[in-house]
This record gives structure tokens, C-alpha cells and sequence, in this order.
């Protein structure tokens, strides 16, 4: 038996066994979560858990409704969306179609260095940083609310949408714009009526990923919007988010709390999903029309 | 007797000049890609540009709707009349004129939208789109490239899932809205099989009517079967410039012949 056919057998096993450790693993974290999860909804029926406005899960008897913090994750995630879809479209519109050279260049480096930022180090500097100004801006307080912590995470998501996105208005084919100014069209209207569409689903799915990371991202809410489990009024009350409450009560959840923690991270399972798959429907989607 | 030559002169059908090139040349840095062009374009006829491959076809025909002007190192110099107007003059209006001058490509290359959207381009594009018209000018345009019966119940449908020879069609059909004085076509047939070739050649026929066209092609058989005015390029030069049948039967220049019989790639 040769060299090259042995290379080849052992190359194929290595790659199947690692394939398969990566499925198995997911099963196993999958069996887990639904267990655990699964064994606090014995005692806690769903519906309690979703729609009940108090969560005390240390008072006595203790109160397990997430509707706080389902709001809390909504608030911070929609707003930081809001804030960087648009800005991420502008930015990665302006880097791929308008600046040229060194200028682009920079920029681009720029994000990717703002990417590499941990996590940690953007909470703490929104925390003593960010949250004092927001405090004094609109006179609150205290400055770790809602609204800071999306602040904070739509800069996080921005070089992950901009990026992305960038690299699908660069991949417009240069004859698609050739024709539409042979056609009299002006810059502008080359890049919205034709890149843009052109780019679309490469467009959705930078702002997906963009999305599934200010979702999954937990250190900066966790220090930056105050971990207060109460239903806000405004965006710039303190609130509590899915994440952030695991994060912060794991360490001495026990007995049905640390079930309900388990059961969290099925809710933030099923969200995740949900946003994934409507992902891929709408680049599908867009695809196939 | 002077009088008599000038009568016989206005009873001649002259040909109306829609293009006409003075002392052309252009540069790309230091490399000049056209050398010393002199012609003058028919309206309403078509003319060929021929010549082997990187001679500088496309480089003359995009100089009629100034689309060079996209490369930064391209300089234009000598004059270039459109309608007795100077399409170089600083502050020529580049929008209208590439409304005037409609440009096919090569390659098919819709927009990568609706068949409708790509129709209605150029209206939207000149703040011509009043929307109780827009469906008009879609079913014209499709009836202009006859292409209307095979696509009026598929209008929303991409116009990348056209076959080649319809998107070159409809590449043709969205000119149209705007009113086009002059198409340019380089090498529109290139990527086409021998009978879509036919069919779209004949359609060029049928719109010199209306529209001048200017066509680029390294296929002879091609200018000798549409053209009625060609000229023959060779390393920037035009070698030679006139009717079709003379170029091809009688050249006057002796590379002209020989690309003729073939003595050329
Ligand atoms: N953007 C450009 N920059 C530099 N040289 C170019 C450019 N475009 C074309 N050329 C050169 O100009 C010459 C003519 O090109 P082109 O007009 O495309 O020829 P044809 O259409 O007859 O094949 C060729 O030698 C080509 O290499
Ligand atoms: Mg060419």
C-alpha cells in the first residue's frame, strides 16, 4: 500500500471523526438544556414563566416570570438594532462605493480593529465611560440603562454588519453599474437602483449576523444596563436582559432558580433559531425570486 | 453652370452626418489607442466598426458616449460631434447625452431585477417616469425588440432567467424608453449562437429606421450581412472608412485587404 493512499485514509478518518465530534457535542448540549430546562417546567408551567411580570427567584415562595426580562432583551437588542442597521448601511455603503484609496483602506482597518475590542473592555469603559454622559444628557439617575446598553452593542454589531455587508456591495458584478451609467444614470442612482438590490440578500444577512451578535452578546449588558428584573417604562430605565441573568445568577442559583436558569437558555435557544431561520428564509427567499 | 452643379447637389439624398470625429486621438497614460481618427456617421444607417482584436473598436465607441471618461488616465484629444455639437466641450451634459446615445454590451447584462424594472430604468433614471405610463412604454419596447408576445405574462420574472438572446434583447428594449438617437452595439452577437445571431441582427434592421446605429464586430460576415457603412481599424488607425460593399469588394487600402481575405486573425 502506498504512501499517498494511506495519507488519504487517514486524512478521511480525521475529518469524519472530527465531524462527528462536533455533532455529538451539540446533541449532548441540546439533551442537557431540554433536561434541565425541561424539569423546571415540571414545576413551573410555561405559561407562568413567559407572561409573569416578577421575577424574585430568591424571596419566598420565589416568582419565576421573565416577561422583565424578555422585555429588557427586546429593548436593548431592537434598539441597538435600530441604531446599527442604519449606520451600518451608510458605513459599509460609503467604504465599498465611495472612498477610494488610503482613506478606504483606513476604514476598513479601522472596523476590523474596533472588532477586535473584547467584550469586556467595551462594557467596562460603557459603564464608567458612556453611562456617566448618558446620565448627565438627559438628567437620570443613573446611567446604566436601556438605552447605554444598546448603544454599546449596536457599536459591536456595526463592524460585523459593515463588513459583511461591504463585501456584498463590492461582489455587484463592475458590469451592472458599466450599464446602468452607460444608461445616464448618476452615481448615486447607479448604487441604490442597482448595487443595492443587486447586493440584497448579501445585504439581510450582514444585518442578521449583526442581530445574532448584539442577541448573544452578554458582558456589555450585563455591566452597562443595570440589572434591574423590572418591567421598563422607557428606554432609559435600568433593565435586566435573558443573557445578563444567567450570567450574573448562576453562581449561586440553586435548586428550582438554577432549573429556571436552564429553562432561560431554552427561551434564548428558540430565540436564536427562530432569528436564524427567518434569516435564511428571507435570503432564500430573495435568492430564488 | 455654377447654379446648375448646385441644383443637381440639393437633388442628391444626402445622407444626414449624425457622428462626425475630427483629428481624434486618445491616450491611455502613454499608450495611444487612437491615432488621428477622421469619419463621419450616417443617421439612420448602420455602420460597422472592423478590425482584429485590440485595434481600438470599443475605445471609439465608447468615446461616443464618453463612457472612457470613467478611466482616470484616459485623455480625449481633436473633436467629437454629435448633432454639430461638441460632445467634448467642458460642461457637456454627460446624463443627456448617454440618454442620446444608448450602449449595448458585449456580454448580455441586465439588471439583475425584473424584466419590468429594467424597462423602466431609464425613465426613473431621467425623471421621466409618470406611473400611468409606465406599462405603456414596457409593452412598446418589448414590441420594438419582439419580444413582447413570449414575456407580457412574465414581466416580474428576473431578467437573469431570460435565455442570452432575450437579455440581449431586453438590453436593447431599455433604451427605448428614453428616446435614443444613437445605439452603440459592441459586439452584441459575441456570446450568441448562429441563430440567435440571425434574429437579432435582423431586429437591427428593423431599428435603423428610427435609431443609428454604430455596431462593433471582429465578425466580417457579420458587417458585411448589417452594415451599410464600414470602417476598418488597425492599431488605433482607421484605415479605411466607407460603404459596406466598396470595403468589402474594392478595398483601397492594401491592409484592408489583406484583413479581408484573411491575411489577419
Ligand atoms: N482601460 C485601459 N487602459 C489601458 N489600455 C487600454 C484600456 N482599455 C483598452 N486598452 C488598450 O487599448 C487598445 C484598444 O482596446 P479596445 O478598444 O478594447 O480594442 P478592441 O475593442 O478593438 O478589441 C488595446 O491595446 C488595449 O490593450
Ligand atoms: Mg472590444
Amino acid at each position: 500500500m502506498d504512501y499517498k493512499a494511506v495519507k488519504e485514509f487517514v486524512v478521511e478518518k480525521a475529518i469524519l471523526v472530527c465531524g462527528l465530534v462536533s455533532i455529538i457535542g451539540v446533541i449532548l448540549i441540546f439533551f442537557f438544556l431540554l433536561r434541565e430546562g425541561g424539569s423546571f417546567f415540571l414545576k413551573v408551567p410555561l405559561s407562568e414563566f413567559l407572561t409573569g411580570k416578577n421575577w424574585y427567584p430568591t424571596s419566598t415562595p420565589p416568582q419565576f416570570g421573565i416577561l422583565p426580562l424578555l422585555l429588557g432583551s427586546l429593548i436593548v437588542t431592537g434598539g441597538a438594532v435600530l441604531l446599527a442597521v442604519p449606520l451600518g448601511v451608510c458605513g459599509a455603503i460609503f467604504i465599498a462605493e465611495v472612498a477610494k484609496g488610503s482613506l478606504k483602506e483606513f476604514l476598513k482597518s479601522g472596523v476590523e480593529l474596533i472588532q477586535a475590542i473584547p467584550s469586556v473592555v467595551l462594557g467596562f469603559l460603557g459603564a464608567k465611560v458612556l453611562g456617566a454622559y448618558v446620565m448627565d444628557w438627559f438628567g437620570l439617575d443613573t446611567g446604566l440603562t436601556a438605552f447605554t446598553a444598546s448603544l454599546l452593542l449596536a457599536f459591536m454589531a456595526l463592524p460585523t454588519i459593515i463588513s459583511v455587508m461591504e463585501d456584498a456591495v463590492t461582489a455587484v458584478p463592475h458590469r451592472y453599474r458599466e450599464s446602468a451609467i452607460a444608461m445616464g444614470a448618476t452615481r448615486w442612482q447607479t448604487i441604490y437602483r442597482v448595487v443595492l438590490p443587486a447586493a440584497a440578500s448579501g445585504m439581510a444577512a450582514a444585518i442578521m449576523l449583526g442581530i445574532g451578535r448584539a442577541i448573544g452578546e452578554t458582558m456589555v449588558v450585563a455591566m452597562a444596563s443595570g440589572n434591574a428584573a423590572i418591567i421598563p417604562k422607557s428606554i432609559f430605565d435600568p433593565v435586566k436582559t435573558l443573557t445578563a441573568t444567567i450570567a450574573t445568577e448562576m453562581g449561586e442559583a440553586t435548586g428550582t432558580h438554577a432549573l429556571a436558569l436552564f429553562a432561560i437558555a431554552i427561551v434564548l435557544f428558540a430565540i436564536t433559531l427562530l432569528v436564524n431561520v427567518t434569516a435564511d428564509f428571507l435570503i432564500h427567499r430573495k435568492r430564488v425570486k | 453652370m455654377d447654379k446648375y452643379l448646385m441644383d443637381t447637389a440639393a437633388l442628391e439624398p444626402v445622407a444626414q452626418i449624425k457622428i462626425k470625429t475630427t483629428n481624434l486621438d486618445l491616450f491611455y497614460g502613454d499608450f495611444q489607442a487612437l491615432i488621428n481618427v477622421n469619419m463621419e456617421i450616417a443617421a439612420n444607417k448602420i455602420t460597422a466598426l472592423i478590425g482584429p482584436s485590440g485595434c481600438g473598436k470599443s475605445t471609439l465607441l465608447r468615446v461616443f458616449n464618453r463612457m472612457n471618461d470613467l478611466i482616470e488616465e484616459c485623455q480625449v484629444t481633436g473633436t467629437v460631434l454629435i448633432d454639430d455639437q461638441d460632445i467634448y466641450l467642458p460642461g457637456t451634459d454627460l446624463i443627456d447625452l448617454r440618454k442620446k446615445v444608448g450602449m449595448v454590451f458585449q456580454r448580455p447584462n441586465p439588471f439583475p431585477l425584473s424584466i419590468y424594472e429594467n424597462i423602466v430604468f431609464g425613465l426613473k433614471v431621467h425623471g421621466l417616469a409618470r406611473k400611468s405610463e409606465l406599462d405603456y412604454h414596457v409593452e412598446q419596447s418589448l414590441k420594438e425588440v419582439m419580444l413582447w408576445d413570449k414575456l407580457k405574462d412574465k414581466l416580474h420574472r428576473n431578467a437573469l432567467s431570460l435565455t442570452l438572446e432575450q437579455q440581449q434583447r431586453l438590453c436593447i428594449a431599455r433604451l427605448l424608453p428614453v428616446k435614443p438617437d444613437i445605439i452603440l452595439m459592441d459586439e452584441p452577437c459575441s456570446s450568441l449562437d448562429p441563430v440567435s445571431t440571425q434574429r437579432v441582427e435582423e431586429l437591427m434592421k428593423v431599428l435603423k429606421e428610427e435609431y443609428t446605429i454604430v455596431i462593433v464586430t471582429h465578425n466580417m460576415a457579420q458587417a458585411a450581412r448589417v452594415s451599410e457603412e464600414a470602417g476598418f481599424m488597425l492599431l488605433g488607425q482607421l484605415v479605411e472608412f466607407g460603404r459596406t460593399s466598396q470595403i468589402f469588394t474594392t478595398p483601397k487600402d492594401k491592409r484592408t485587404e489583406d484583413y479581408i481575405t484573411g491575411r489577419y486573425g
